[in-house]
């Protein structure tokens, strides 16, 4: 696929800093000019909303998985089929829908909250293609999990199935599973850059990186990270003395861009659960066996954390200290998205985790349509320089 | 029912909102004795309260949802939102949440008696924030939580029925999480479990649900024998924390023959009927009587509401046992019954358009809340779909069920007033034609 700026068949030869100039204006497009290019070429397109989906089931049946994310777009149709104390991505991601920018042949979401299980009865109200839950288990402790979730797999693929008007083989999804298998891999190798050298790879520039994924075919986002990766390791960039820190905050609505290089001004952020579920399963999942029981013991036994999954073997605070710790980081950074009710819920445990183990940590909110860092900035300075200093 | 003596009505009128006031105050002192005694409870939540298993181990229950919703009918909430909101929890998050932590901060201290702490957490996925909520118990008492994860409807046109793969593999989930409840139950009390004592259990919550879905249809009669907002929320009430009993199950019993004699006499709650009305979401608890006042002043009444169905779990569907499967019914029940409950929520506007001709409906309130998602961030999309699919008048107002901060009275009254207006000049435009 060849998007206005972005090519991904020819990305050897050109500079680091053209690819992630393009990127950015990719990921900023509003207009979503990968999925446009996508059904001109009859191409069909699975929108599946934050956090988690198994994409390899709608890569499988051709179709190109698309993760919704909302956008900083006004909602002026969305916010007649919402109430108040809403978060905005809920809002912006069905305005993409309904004004015509976005056009799907399947939607998915899933139980996360309270406001996002609202979140596919309303679209299927105003939308003339299958609106449909996929629900990921909420009991991954019950040793009945596994096998229900590989059966709900196995549901959603038969939807796929009569969308795109075939049948799925096993060999079509371990293909699909070899191809995320890298691009996990890939993903995996950014953070370790971000990890161990972060005066490589700015905060924005790794996001949307990383990002790119949700927007085009998966081979093209291998592509584009074995390109980048080497070019990163190769940047000529010197340590500065910043206070590394760990960002959570990010598993769902997305922050702007602008806040993610505010925060890259003045600290390295050296981990984070921006866009988690792009990175939820933390292995590769095996090619051997049945494919669908596979990804579904990946996502329940080879997982990362977030707000919105229960499983009693990853208490956050736990799983954060652990963030923290394993990036050697110093600090966190505890932001949930405005009227996120997980998010601001486990604000309350992480901060009392994070006080219990002495560390340091900045509290924030975001909303995907601010424009204004100044305050934020003087703040995160005042926070930075208190630890640099202390 | 009419060959029933005056002396005879008179008891029997009014009888359930009289004894369900009685039972209920029983509860919490029966609550008020085990944190006395030093004991723990079995904290469950309305929607999948898991009552049958819970009972036959004797598991005292405890509904935060329900000690929560009564501070804000003593008007004492605020004290609560406060004090939780001081220790770092969001004004955004929800307010029963934040009301019950507080009385968890203070050792159980409620307006109206003690709540024990928690001994083990029993929940289900029909509200993500049942999951958080108990995340939080978790980390304060270092308890087991269990949750019983009820996959829910997928799509509005797709509702699985028994047989159905789908439907099948639902069904295997959730009985399997019934086996590992039992187990952790049978582990925490060191006792086997009974599968005869469930057979009562399941017996006595037949009756009640037999009942509650009677008592709702009930309800049809004109003028409407009870209000679903004030007396619904007294049955509420009961059957949830008599869920499974004797006393729960006859009070519905004794229900039914109320409503029937109401029925057959054409005794209503108001004295004049004018106007029937749907009421969709949580009642707005901190002005509880005023609210239902600003509608009966008009001769509104509520003869049905939503909140009677997802409140219930799911119970106005009446789904029964089978007494001779015991354990693979119970999944089949809770799974029907806890997804109907969602789907009370979030595929709304089909049942309330079935309402209207079952219950003669003039108006829909649909009553939005700040401290609620799950129940209103659905809500405009599904009015609209409501309004497309019928020509019935509705109102929507927003406040909340606990927080009296974002509770505008006088705003409210304005709304309200405006929309009797529009439904007597609506009747008056009629009459003419």
């Amino acid at each position: 696929m060849t998007t206005p700026n972005l090519d991904f068949d020819r990305l050897e030869g050109r500079s680091l800093q053209e690819i992630l100039s393009d990127c950015t204006e990719l990921f900023e497009d509003t207009s979503f000019p990968t999925l446009k290019a996508w059904r001109e070429q009859g191409g069909k397109i699975l929108g599946h909303f934050q956090v988690y989906f198994p994409e390899e089931v709608a890569h499988a049946a051709g179709m190109l998985p698309f993760k919704v994310r909302g956008a900083p777009v006004e909602a002026d149709q969305a916010e007649s089929r919402f109430g108040s104390y809403l978060c905005s991505i809920l809002k912006t991601s069905l305005e993409l829908a309904l004004s015509g920018e976005v056009q799907l042949d399947l939607f998915v979401s899933h139980p996360i909250c309270d406001a996002a299980r609202n979140l596919a009865a309303v679209w299927g109200r105003n939308a003339d293609y299958p609106c449909d839950i996929l629900y990921l288990p909420q009991n991954a402790n019950s040793r009945h999990a596994a096998g229900y979730l590989r059966d709900e797999y196995a549901r959603m693929l038969r939807l796929i199935e009569t969308i795109v008007g075939r049948r799925v083989s096993d060999e079509d999804l371990r293909r699909s599973i070899g191809v995320f298998n890298e691009n996990r891999s890939l993903l995996r190798q950014l953070y370790a850059i971000k990890r161990e050298q972060p005066w490589k790879v700015a905060l924005d520039e790794a996001y949307v990186l990383m990002a790119i994924g949700g927007l085009v075919p998966r081979e093209q986002h291998n592509r584009l990270l074995q390109t980048v990766l080497p070019l990163i390791e190769a940047r000529e960039a010197r340590p500065q003395d910043r206070i590394r820190v760990v960002f959570e905050g990010g598993f769902c609505e997305q922050p702007p861009l602008d806040l993610l290089r505010t925060l890259g001004q003045t600290c390295y952020v050296v981990d984070d659960d921006l866009l988690i579920g792009l990175r939820w399963i933390t292995e590769d999942v095996p090619l051997e066996g049945d494919p669908l029981a596979l990804l579904a013991h990946a996502y329940l036994e080879h997982s990362s954390y977030s707000p919105v999954q229960h499983d009693l073997r990853k208490p956050k605070e736990k799983m954060l200290l652990e963030r923290i710790q394993g990036a050697q980081a110093g600090a966190a950074i505890l932001t949930a998205a405005k009227m996120c009710e997980p998010g601001l819920e486990d604000q309350v445990a992480y901060a009392q985790a994070l006080e219990e183990a002495g560390l340091p940590y900045f509290v924030s909110e975001f909303e995907e349509k601010m424009t204004s860092f100044d305050q934020l900035q003087i703040q995160l300075e005042t926070f930075t320089e208190n630890i640099l200093f202390a | 029912m009419g060959t029933k003596s005056v002396q005879e009505g008179q008891e029997i009128v009014g009888r359930g909102v009289r004894e369900g006031a009685r039972l209920f105050r029983e509860w919490f002192d029966g609550m008020t004795g085990v944190a006395e005694a030093g004991g723990t409870a079995a904290y469950v939540f309305v929607m999948g309260s898991l009552a049958e298993v819970l009972r036959v181990f004797d598991y005292p229950m405890v509904f935060p949802e329900i000690h929560a919703l009564q501070t804000a009918v003593r008007r004492a909430s605020h004290e609560y939102l406060n004090e939780a909101e001081d220790h770092g929890y969001s004004p955004d998050i929800c307010g029963y949440v934040k009301a019950d932590l507080a009385i968890q901060m203070r050792g159980g201290d409620h307006p109206m008696g003690r709540i024990p702490p928690p001994g083990l957490a029993v929940l289900t996925n029909a509200c993500n924030t049942y999951i958080k909520w108990a995340e939080a118990w978790e980390r304060m008492y270092r308890i087991p939580v269990f949750t019983l994860d009820v996959p829910g409807t997928r799509r509005a046109e797709a509702v699985t029925a028994p047989g159905d793969p789908d439907f099948e593999n639902d069904r295997r989930y959730v009985a399997g999480q019934i086996d590992e409840l039992i187990a952790l139950c049978e582990q925490r009390t060191g006792r086997a479990f009974d599968l005869d004592r469930l057979r009562e259990v399941l017996r006595h919550t037949n009756e009640m649900s037999r009942a509650w879905r009677r008592v709702l249809e009930l309800n049809a009669s004109r003028p409407g024998v009870f209000n679903a907002i004030t007396d619904g929320t007294v049955y509420l009430g009961v059957a949830n924390a008599f869920r499974g009993t004797p006393e729960g199950a006859q009070f519905f019993t004794d229900l039914v023959e109320e409503m029937e004699y109401k029925a057959a006499n054409g005794l209503g709650v108001v004295e004049e009927e004018k106007h029937r009305l749907v009421f969709v979401g949580v009642p707005c608890y901190p002005i509880f009587r005023r609210f239902n006042e600003l509608f009966t002043e008009w001769g509104g009444v509520f003869v049905t509401s939503t909140y009677l169905w997802f409140a219930s779990g799911g119970a106005d569907l009446g789904f029964e046992y089978d007494l001779e499967r015991p354990l693979e019914s119970l999944a089949e029940g809770v799974l029907i019954s806890v997804r109907h409950a969602m789907d009370s929520m979030f595929y709304q506007d089909r049942a309330l358009v079935d309402s209207v001709a079952q219950y003669g409906i003039d108006g829909v309130v649909y009553h939005p809340i700040k401290s609620c998602r799950t129940t209103s961030a659905g809500m405009a999309d599904n009015r609209r779909a409501f309004m497309q699919a019928v020509d019935v008048p509705s109102l929507f107002i927003e406040s909340d069920m606990m927080d009296k901060r974002v509770v505008s009275e006088a705003q409210m009254k304005n709304r309200i007033d405006a929309f009797f207006e529009g439904l007597n000049a609506r009747r008056l435009q009629r009459a003419a034609v």
